[in-house]
């Protein structure tokens, strides 16, 4: 394994591995002294052309709990507006001699292209709406935590499905973890020829959450822009917060063991109301928490090679 | 340029008629057929044609050649040269430049840069509106009157959209028998962000896509436009297989509508786009097999009237950025005559006549071309083309004679290679040399 670019090009027992690697990260976390030298020497670079607080945070903790050399850069704006090429400035870092770059890019496939012009790692930290590959991991990360094995379990992803690269990502980690996956949001909303493709994976889709909600698991609600209002996508905030919103009456047709899952920020309110974002079933915060283990792992599995994890 | 020597070309497959002599005196087709030799004067040049197809030069209805204003991508020059090298012996010259070719003074001044590198006819087109912006009429009647004689009007790179402004241009150049060439595309169904076909494969790779339906109302409101106006429409790089249901009821409604379509949309599809590779990023875009399909069809029955090969060199910067931001277009001018050899000659789809009709008389027709696309008729200017038509190669986008790079054709095998061309007599390129070469 040399880049992690989408969820796709990983066997599901390499998912195994980086799921079950990330178990004994997470113990680091309960150390006092929480460092390995694992990746001693190593540099990586956060490559972040776009804001992440959150993802960036964590790949950098990750990063320096195993002693690698992380470095910030943002490159918000860049190459477009200075004339110079994405691949001019990323050759550029990479001649600085850089072990791995973690690249979040607004557009779609940016990891990708970098991945084909240099030599070093890439780890693709969110690319347009396509993929973001390490959430999905530490989502199903948690879910295994708090559901046990994936296979058989159904899970409900609802929300802006078009625009989410958080979707692409966790539908590939768990059809491939058999995990059997339904698609909820309104019709405008569902990305462009999901009929075909979801069909084509096993994956179910429905316009109907009141349906959809007593038969699942788990439910992960995703964010939705309030910029889409003026795109069209659907009339207003209320009606979107009635009709697909997990408000706490919808709360009462999950079963009792089924559990919330959100990849953050949330909109309180529109995707998801204060008693569900809040409830005792909610993993929200268990996903920040996974995040930084699941990065660990990833690391380990991209820059250390296989052995001992520890 | 100095008188041409007279010349006799022998033994060739003439535009897919069958064998005979072509003689050349003085730029003009003297005659033509087994007997053409007995007319040829003394000391005539013979150039042995054996297994070559003589098609009439080809005529570009679509072609960015960037100057004035991005000469680091093409310049007149070169881009005739890759015409030249291509078998074309005129282009259109579309008019998104720097500054717009929207006044009579610069569509001059392309004509000149065309004339003073002498490789092909270079007519430029004239924006429809002002700047391309969409909002007023450009001085159509001026580039009309013009040295350039300007027939050809498009906007292209956008769409005239304002349904009440494509009414005004399509009355306002039956004046002077022009064409609004369309780029169909709704902006309000294919937003600024799009960048590929809209569909399974755009929905999987997460990039905002055109859908199929933002080209076809467009085509469907002009060609009842012109049928309003009793004026002349063509669809520029028809894309979709919608489209082309479209055009072709209109024509059988009798409408004057034509179409062109490109060669990378006769042969290559959106599975290109897995890799995020910008060299395939063009727009219109990609589409599936199932739209390449139908427009070979359509090419093949006459539904399309000609092949275009909308050439768009860009510099590498501009290229060499995440799909979503890299520029749109490609190369063509070298590779088109090629493709459509590949793609439809060598499958049966086509006769090397079709190509001499879609390739050049019905692109010389549409764009009102008084020199071109005549045929191999006695009178008939010498603008020639000779294919070889079993030569195979890989394409090398290093040895393009584009200023550019961005050819999506690299590496690839193609059947049917452009021999030589000439035009008014004088022989402009020659087996991927242009004549200023030395050879
Ligand atoms: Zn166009």
């Amino acid at each position: 394994m040399k880049h992690l670019l989408s969820i796709a090009d990983l066997t599901t027992e390499e998912i195994t591995q980086i799921l079950d690697t990330a178990v004994s990260m997470h113990e680091v976390q309960d150390r006092q002294v929480k460092k390995l030298p694992t990746l001693r020497g190593r540099t990586i670079i956060n490559f972040f052309f776009e804001d992440s607080t959150r993802t960036r945070a964590s790949f950098e903790i990750a990063g320096k709990w195993m002693s690698a050399d992380t470095i910030n850069l943002t490159g918000k704006g860049t190459s477009v507006s200075k004339g110079e090429s994405l691949r001019d400035t990323v050759l550029t870092i990479d001649a600085m001699g850089v072990d791995m770059m973690i690249i979040r890019h607004p557009a779609s496939g940016a990891p990708a292209q970098i991945a084909d012009w240099t030599d070093c790692s890439i780890v693709n930290a969110g690319d347009g709406t396509h993929e973001h590959p390490s959430q999905a991991l530490l989502d199903a990360y948690t879910l295994r935590r708090a559901l046990g094995d994936l296979r058989g379990r159904h899970v409900a992803i609802v929300g802006d499905l078009t625009h989410s690269r958080v979707l692409r990502s966790n539908l590939l980690c768990l059809r491939a973890l058999g995990a059997q996956v339904t698609l909820v949001a309104p019709p405008t909303l569902m990305p462009s020829g999901v009929g075909t493709w979801a069909a084509a994976d096993g994956i179910e889709t429905s316009y109907d959450l009141d349906a959809v909600l007593p038969t699942v698991d788990a439910v992960m609600m995703l964010r939705v822009q309030r910029e889409r209002m003026s795109g069209g996508y659907f009339p207003t905030a209320r009606e979107y917060a009635v009709t697909y919103g997990l408000t706490a009456r919808r709360l009462g047709l999950l079963q009792d063991h089924a559990v919330i899952a959100h990849p953050g920020p949330m909109n309180r309110g529109l995707e998801i109301s204060a008693d569900a974002a809040d409830a005792a079933r909610s993993l929200v915060l268990d996903q920040v928490s996974a995040g930084v283990a699941v990065r660990m792992s990833i690391l380990y599995h991209l820059l250390a090679g296989e052995g001992d994890a520890q | 340029m100095s008188r041409t020597p007279a010349l006799l070309v022998r033994g060739a497959d003439l535009a897919g008629g069958g064998a005979g002599d072509v003689l050349v005196v003085d730029g003009t087709i003297r005659a033509v057929g087994t007997d053409a030799a007995a007319d040829a004067p003394e000391g005539v040049q013979r150039l042995d044609a054996d297994g070559l197809v003589l098609l009439p030069g080809l005529v570009d209805l679509h072609t960015h050649l960037r100057e004035p204003g991005r000469e680091d991508a093409e310049t007149v020059e070169t881009g005739s040269q890759a015409a030249a090298v291509g078998g074309f012996t005129a282009v259109l010259a579309m008019a998104n430049t720097t500054p717009v070719t929207d006044t009579a003074e610069v569509a001059e001044t392309v004509l000149d840069l065309g004339r003073r590198a002498g490789y092909v006819d270079v007519h430029p087109v004239g924006a429809v509106t002002k700047g391309l912006a969409g909002q007023e009429l450009a001085e159509l009647g001026l580039m009309a009157r013009s040295r350039a004689r300007v027939r050809v009007f498009s906007d292209d790179g956008r769409c005239v959209h304002d349904a009440r402004l494509m009414r005004r241009a399509l009355e306002y150049v039956k004046g002077f028998g022009g064409v609004v060439s369309q780029h169909a595309q709704d902006p309000r169904l294919a937003d600024g962000a799009a960048c590929c076909h809209e569909g399974e494969l755009s929905g999987r790779l997460g990039l905002p896509g055109w859908p199929a339906v933002a080209e076809e109302t467009i085509v469907a409101r002009d060609v009842m436009l012109a049928r309003h106006t009793g004026s002349r429409v063509h669809v520029a790089h028809v894309s979709t297989a919608g489209s082309v249901e479209v055009v072709r009821w209109a024509k059988a409604q009798g409408i004057a509508v034509t179409a062109e379509v490109t060669p990378h949309h006769l042969m290559l599809t959106e599975a290109e786009l897995a890799g995020y590779d910008p060299t395939f990023k063009v727009n219109p875009p990609l589409r599936p097999a199932e739209d390449t399909q139908a427009l070979r069809e359509a090419l093949a029955d006459g539904t399309i009237d000609a092949v275009a090969t909308d050439h768009a060199p860009h510099v590498r910067q501009d290229k060499e950025h995440a799909f979503a931001d890299a520029a749109f277009g490609m190369l063509g001018l070298e590779t088109a005559l090629p493709v459509v050899s590949t793609v439809m000659v060598a499958e049966g789809l086509m006769s090397w006549a079709d190509v001499a009709r879609t390739m050049s008389s019905a692109p010389a027709r549409i764009a009102g071309l008084r020199d071109q696309g005549q045929g191999l008729v006695p009178g008939a200017p010498a603008n020639l083309t000779l294919v070889d038509p079993t030569r195979s190669h890989t394409v090398d986008r290093a040895l393009s004679r584009s200023l550019s790079r961005n050819n999506p054709w690299h590496g690839r095998r193609l059947t049917g290679a452009v021999h030589l061309t000439m035009l008014r007599g004088q022989v402009t390129a020659r087996e991927g040399l242009v004549w200023a070469d030395p050879s």
